[in-house]
């Protein structure tokens, strides 16, 4: 299932952009993709707010029982919300990785970059569907 | 990678196929690494029963006049003395004290044994004895490609095991059966092996059967367990729950590089026994002492230690971790760890990803085993 209402990268995350006053906030995780292969998550390490960060970088990482994955930023900006349920009850990650298994949002810088991530025809194409 | 066209199966690969299991290339075989998920399975296995396809382990039979006594000096516990019947885990080891593998040994009868290895060093050992043979007494069968195994664990294997029907006139042999003891007995395609042994620490089975029957008595365990909640395991949860009650796992706690004294298993290594490989450099080492040790380690940060994981006791490098998961039953970060000997517990960090996460030592086992006496004795988890 790769719902059209976001983007997504080739690292199996997604971002879901809204308008909030006037300014554009991304919604990020992980696909259902990502979270089948990762297994049973038990720990997620999320960016601290009010950090920068760019396209691409690393800022944070999900442990399932048997893997560690990074999680990069789909698109520049700061980090201005994590979900605190997905870092008391990580599972969200598994059950739910579209809606209540979101990771963070952040205030885009660039949001030109969003051009660069595959909309859901695309990703679902990576997929091999 | 190997291609999967040119992995071994087992007689139960289209049924962990057709039942969901993600599968993976394990030592040179496809087997299923979960079905439902290593946290559920894991579960499963400590509270109700779960069973356990693991074919790919290496059984070579050992027989003749000289057999036991051959053995005994290829292997670090007492074999010979034990009398048929009794499952004795041991390791077998290189001159110099490294640890070739570690295995089970089964006496089967006064001159009939069965060496159950690792997968993974399946190849390795079958040389190893077909090098070390003696010119008589001693005749070697591998029938790995044969046998199926099928392990039956959790507290009401019992319960399950008392309604397989090859089983069902043995009934009062299956009650007495001790951990650590085998019985035989005759199946529709030939001989079974059924022991009180396991990898979960819970009370456990497993059944050596041949090829032929093994996908009926899979199905079998399968429909008469239901109303016990039984289910399939992948090898995800084997190696969680043997995590958990400290049981080694070879090519981590064991190595041919690491002794098996270092690796906590002394109990199985008997230097009062006459010669055999690896006693002198053992005896040695022990006098010198023993260079390292394997700790158990809690996390006291977010994150957990990988095996490889270096341990630090303050900038400097004393270990390294060589098994680390996400504890199901403890819902703690844990590891077990090769540490220089004596170990200071003091101002301990594993090193993450390059970051250092502070830990402590903990006493290992991390969780009892119930492999004898309560299969449902309390045991004070979490929540």
């Amino acid at each position: 299932m790769v719902p059209d209402d976001r983007m997504y990268t080739e690292d199996h995350e997604w971002v879901r952009v809204e308008e909030e006053d006037g300014e554009q906030i991304g919604m990020v995780g992980v696909t259902d993709f990502a979270a089948g292969e990762l297994g049973d998550v038990v720990f997620v390490e999320l960016p601290e707010i009010g950090s920068e960060y760019s396209q691409k970088d690393p800022v944070g990482t999900i442990e399932s029982v048997k893997a560690v994955a990074d999680l990069f930023l789909p698109v520049s900006g700061e980090v201005v919300a994590i979900n605190d349920a997905v870092v008391e009850s990580p599972e969200l990650v598994n059950s739910d990785p579209l809606d209540e298994g979101w990771l963070f949002k952040i205030r885009l810088a660039e949001p030109g970059e969003l051009e660069t991530l595959l909309d859901a025809a695309a990703y679902g194409k990576l997929l091999g569907g | 990678m190997a291609d999967s066209s040119s992995l071994k199966t087992t007689p139960l690969t289209d049924w962990h196929r057709a039942h969901g299991a993600r599968m993976v290339p394990f030592a040179g075989f496809e087997m299923p690494v979960q079905y439902r998920g290593v946290l559920a399975e894991h579960e499963a296995v400590r509270s109700r029963v779960g069973i356990f396809d693991i074919t790919h382990m290496g059984e070579i039979a050992v027989t003749g006049p000289q057999a036991g006594a051959w053995l005994d000096g290829l292997v670090t516990n007492r074999v010979a003395v034990v009398a048929p019947g009794k499952v004795v885990y041991t390791a077998m080891c290189r001159p110099d004290g490294g640890v070739l593998d570690d295995m089970l040994i089964y006496r089967l009868g006064d001159e009939d044994w069965l060496v159950v290895c690792n997968a993974s060093n399946h190849e390795k050992i079958a040389a190893w004895l077909v090098e070390h043979r003696p010119a008589q007494g001693v005749e070697l069968e591998d029938l790995s490609d044969g046998i199926a195994l099928i392990a039956v664990q959790g507290p009401d294997s019992p319960a399950l095991m008392g309604r397989v029907g090859v089983l069902s006139d043995r009934t009062a042999d299956m009650a007495a059966l001790d951990f650590y003891t085998a019985l035989t007995c005759d199946g529709p395609g030939g001989r079974w092996v059924v022991s009180r042994t396991g990898y979960t620490g819970e009370h456990g089975y497993e059944i050596y059967l041949p090829f032929a029957d093994a996908v009926a008595v899979w199905e079998e365990l399968i429909a008469e367990g239901k109303d016990l909640g039984v289910e399939p395991i992948g090898l995800g949860a084997r190696d969680t729950l043997r995590f958990e009650v400290g049981y080694c796992l070879y090519g981590h706690e064991l190595a041919e590089d690491i002794s098996p004294l270092e690796a906590g298993i002394g109990w199985a290594v008997k230097l009062k026994k006459d010669a055999f490989t690896g006693r002198d450099a053992l005896l040695a080492q022990k006098a010198a002492g023993i260079p390292r040790r394997l700790v158990g380690l809690a996390l006291d940060e977010r994150g957990i230690a990988r095996p490889g994981a270096p341990v630090l006791h303050g900038d400097e490098q004393v270990g390294a971790v060589t098994s680390g998961t996400f504890s199901p039953s403890l819902k703690v970060a844990l590891a077990l760890a090769l540490v220089r000997a004596p170990v200071d517990e003091s101002d301990l960090s594993v090193e993450v990803r390059g970051k250092r996460l502070a830990c402590h030592v903990v006493p290992f086992p991390f969780l009892p085993a119930r492999t004898k006496g309560d299969p449902r004795a309390e045991r004070n988890l979490p929540a």
